[in-house]
């Protein structure tokens, strides 16, 4: 393992919170009610600061020239992003919202539980204190599906509706890079095949609670951990780079 | 969808050892949500280590209308306060 290897490892956990934090964020003041809207905000406030966690390792341990945790976050270009589709999936409903969401939550809460065995003293650290907050994430995000799946006869044609749409994108999250395998072999990342069966039965035992059908494709989108993103990543970070771009090294 | 949702009262313990009090109210669809909504409205800078809801409807209160035979007769009678008495010094948190 070399230090791009790892530096790439770590964008690829970091992406995935910084840019669901970015899609929870733009709900700001526009939830469905009070009391979601405020939920989600705080869920979007704790990826971003995980995000942060990440971002100040790189950029003050691993990275030689003086870079800050705002140049990685805001002044990479689309292809240097290593989040999965998933995340960066528009805010459609919030059925689309909530589905996104606890499929991605679901695999995060593993993924940290196991993190917390790294080698990597740093990536332990910040595991160790992000996984509280991954876990109730997931019985939030698991408690609105139920309720969307086994709710009104248009919750749960919207929450179905989101499944089928959405599922063609969880198998990337059980993608292994050229990078993630030198971390993985060093012991400093994990191995997320490891956890693909049970993630996938979780999910399954949820859905049919929430009277859900589980949908049947052998078609599965890939490439986000790869840099290759979906036409609705270049919005995305027009809005949330504009800023920096615009300004260069503003502050306030 | 909000307007079925019913309204419920949230009281937080800030402490152990101290009692629940009052924080505000809230919509909810069901209890198991309304403690969820009430995490994030209302402890999300740690104010608490322990929430109870109780939907606003099971909760009597006494009529406004009535606040005058309730309430004014107790005002005159400050005899009703144990001020009267002189603590020993032996006393303590009183």
């Amino acid at each position: 393992m070399n230090n791009k290897n790892l530096q790439q490892y770590i964008y690829s956990i970091a992406d995935n919170a910084l840019i669901l934090g970015q899609r929870l964020g733009e709900l700001c003041g526009h939830g469905p009610t009070l009391e979601t809207d405020i939920a989600l905000t705080n869920i979007a406030l704790d990826l971003l600061g995980q995000t942060r966690s990440y971002y100040q390792y790189i950029a003050q341990e691993l990275m030689k020239e003086d870079q800050t945790e705002d140049d990685l976050a805001f002044l990479r270009k689309e292809r240097e992003y290593r989040n999965v589709q998933l995340v960066e999936q528009p805010n459609h409903d919030f059925a689309y919202i909530i589905v996104r969401q606890y499929f991605f939550d679901v695999f995060h809460h593993r993924f940290l539980s196991r993190l917390q065995r790294s080698k990597n003293v740093n990536l332990e650290a910040i595991a160790s204190k992000s996984i509280k907050e991954a876990a109730y994430h997931e019985r939030f995000s698991g408690d609105w599906l139920k309720r969307l799946g086994d709710g009104t006869a248009e919750s749960h044609q919207r929450a179905q509706q989101a499944v089928d749409d959405l599922w063609v994108y969880t198998d990337e999250l059980f993608h292994t890079t050229d990078d993630d395998q030198a971390c993985i072999d060093a012991g400093h990342g994990v191995d997320v095949t490891s956890f693909k069966s049970e993630y996938f039965q979780v999910i399954t035992d949820l859905l049919e609670e929430a009277t859900l059908k589980v949908p049947e494709t052998e078609f599965f989108q890939k490439g986000g951990k790869k840099g290759i993103h979906t036409e609705h990543m270049g919005y995305l970070l027009a809005e949330m780079q504009y800023m920096q771009r615009t300004y260069p090294d503003m502050k306030w | 969808m909000k307007k079925d949702w019913p309204l419920w009262e949230v009281f937080v313990r800030s402490k152990n050892g101290l009692e629940h009090r009052h924080f505000g109210s809230l919509h909810a669809p069901d209890a198991e949500m309304a403690i969820k909504n009430a995490r994030d409205v209302y402890t999300r800078r740690s104010e608490g280590v322990s929430i109870w809801v109780v939907e606003s409807k099971n909760i009597t209160a006494s009529n406004p209308d009535n606040n005058a035979e309730n309430f004014d007769p107790a005002a005159d009678k400050a005899y009703r306060h144990p001020t009267f008495y002189d603590l020993p010094d032996d006393v303590k948190h009183m």
